[in-house]
């Protein structure tokens, strides 16, 4: 039996599963690049991780607190330069898998990282795109890992920065996206995939010990479940102590606040 | 032909008050005594651009140096806000700061373009995204062989570019390597560039690809150990993460933003004695 986990946890772990060894993955920095990392240091020894800072097959041994982290370029198989990694091998087709996390998302996986409240007068003004408009739109698949809650999970994103299915049905590839766009949203609570035919995000699986009433309390939208709901595995003795071997190490490379 | 100045110097002779300015590094190599330097010489009313924001833009945004930005993720990486780049758009203070957001994979290829003396950039991207709506200088054209539909967005052409690179030599030729940002094409794509370098040596000794700025497209080079500090120079010394999570504190309220920059770079006169005033203190923040 696994040790008891946190939902931070079987969230990582859900969302490095879905990662396949040998898929070539631009990776987005916080939550997406512990989950990547994970599954390289366990199913996807082969994954080849690519950071916007140009990295190409990094391998990080403690995770990057920036995108553009020493160890990231050490650790890679080359570095290149910002337009290249963006125009030869993002723009140039050769990314099959992208992985991105955001502020908010609505129902059909349009993201928001630019601003809560009005764009002019923001309540919050976050980050911005960074990569994330162009990775969500020529990335083969994109994957995409983010804590659910109400606040969120919206009705209606304060701001489309990047692209999921737009108002679901074929209008994704009516606007004539290069990539599949979202396959799986990975949250601490469970996991939806897009509708085939909707593109709705659907909920597939629910992580061991979530009621249905509590995921839909931390969902803005009327909550539509797959015909056959699975319950996530729990995340396994090797998962659990590969990730908390990362972290450590990492607290112990980055030092203390 | 680059001049060996000092970085006093550097800034006086190449930075003006309403220039545009870019300072790149992409998390590494970011020139943060050279934003000292502009803000200790109260450069006012700059059009500044740069990938990604980070603290010398925080600093120099609170410090009343910008009129404009333009950019494509503001934050403080592995940490959270930029607090006085939010409070400027949030709030107008100190005054407000127009804005132009774009994505990254735009901006470099913005860079690019200028490099190569285009008007504008070419790139699949944009498509469905809200900042269409707000920066009405993303526009579409249409492939004349393809009739594909692709973005066309202004090249980025700096007033001055300044970077951090860990070498120059006698001349002024520069060698920087690891992560290279968009750099080499910022400093292509500027009217002037000003270098910061950790250190001056006799011979390159770079191999026939690696990444050199020959000294002619070069205006200033000045030499300043540490001058990426807190960001890093490969090969010299890493990131500081303590002072980015140090530095969330410091900006988050105006008063002590403002006494922070007073003491640590207004009364200094230059990044050493900026450095040593950081000593006896993390970072010059009285820890709990």
């Amino acid at each position: 039996m696994p040790d008891s986990y946190t939902t931070s946890e079987m969230m990582t772990v859900a969302a490095a599963r879905r990662l396949r060894d040998g898929a070539v993955c631009f990776v987005g920095i916080g939550l997406p690049s512990t989950a990547a990392n994970l599954a390289r240091l366990s199913h996807a020894p082969h994954a080849v991780l690519i950071y916007e800072s140009g990295t190409i097959g990094a391998k990080p041994s403690v995770l990057p607190l920036s995108i553009g982290d020493g160890e990231l370029a050490r650790s890679a198989d080359t570095v290149v330069s910002t337009p290249e990694v963006f125009r030869y091998y993002l723009q140039g087709g050769r990314i099959d898998v992208g992985f991105l996390g955001a502020a908010q998302i609505d129902r059909f996986a349009n993201i928001n990282t630019t601003v809560i409240g009005s764009y002019r007068k923001p309540k919050a003004r976050l980050p911005g795109a960074g990569g994330a408009p162009e990775i969500a739109a020529l990335a083969g698949e994109v994957l995409i890992i983010m804590p659910q809650s109400a606040r969120s999970f919206v009705k209606q994103l304060d701001f489309v920065t990047s692209v999921g299915f737009l108002d679901g049905g074929d209008a994704r590839a009516r606007a004539g996206l290069p990539g599949k766009g979202p396959v799986a949203v990975i949250t601490d609570l469970c996991i939806f995939e897009p509708d085939p035919v909707t593109r709705e995000l659907t909920v597939v699986s629910i992580h061991p010990g979530v009621e249905r009433a509590t995921l839909e309390a931390a969902t803005g939208w009327p909550v539509r479940y797959f015909s056959r709901v699975s319950t996530t595995d729990m995340p396994n003795t090797r998962e659990l102590s590969t990730l908390r071997d990362l972290i450590q190490r990492t607290a112990t490379a980055h030092g203390p606040d | 032909m680059a001049r060996i100045v000092s970085l006093r110097e550097a800034i006086a002779e190449n930075v003006h008050d309403g220039d545009s300015l870019a300072l790149e590094g992409f998390t590494h190599l970011i020139p943060c005594a050279a934003g000292h330097e502009v803000i200790r010489q109260r450069r006012r009313n700059l059009a500044l651009v740069r990938m990604t924001p980070d603290i010398i833009y925080d600093q120099m945004i609170g410090m009343g140096c910008a009129a404009r930005l333009t950019f494509s993720w503001g934050g403080n990486p592995g940490v959270g806000s930029l607090h006085r780049f939010r409070d400027a758009i949030e709030n107008d203070w100190p005054h407000p700061l127009e804005i132009e957001e774009r994505s990254h994979a735009d901006i470099a290829s913005a860079y690019v373009a200028g490099a190569a003396n285009l008007p504008f950039s070419v790139l699949r991207g944009y498509t469905g995204s809200d900042l269409l709506k707000y920066n009405e200088r993303i526009r579409f054209i249409t492939c004349p062989f393809t009739e594909e539909r692709l973005a066309a967005t202004p090249s980025i052409r700096p007033d001055v570019t300044i970077i951090h690179a860990q070498k120059a030599d006698h001349d002024g030729n520069v060698l920087l390597w690891g992560i290279l940002g968009v750099q080499k094409e910022a400093a292509l794509a500027a009217k002037r560039v000003v270098v910061t370098v950790e250190e001056i040596v006799a011979e390159l000794a770079a191999p026939p690809n690696a990444c050199v700025l020959p000294a002619w497209v070069v205006s200033a080079v000045a030499v300043v150990p540490g001058g990426a500090f807190p960001s890093y120079a490969l090969g010299y010394y890493e990131r500081d993460n303590r002072f980015y999570k140090a530095w969330d504190g410091i900006a988050r309220d105006r008063d002590t933003f403002r006494q922070w920059m007073q003491r640590h770079i207004m009364q200094t006169v230059d990044f050493a004695e900026f450095r040593r005033t950081l000593g006896g203190y993390a970072h010059g923040v009285q820890r709990a």
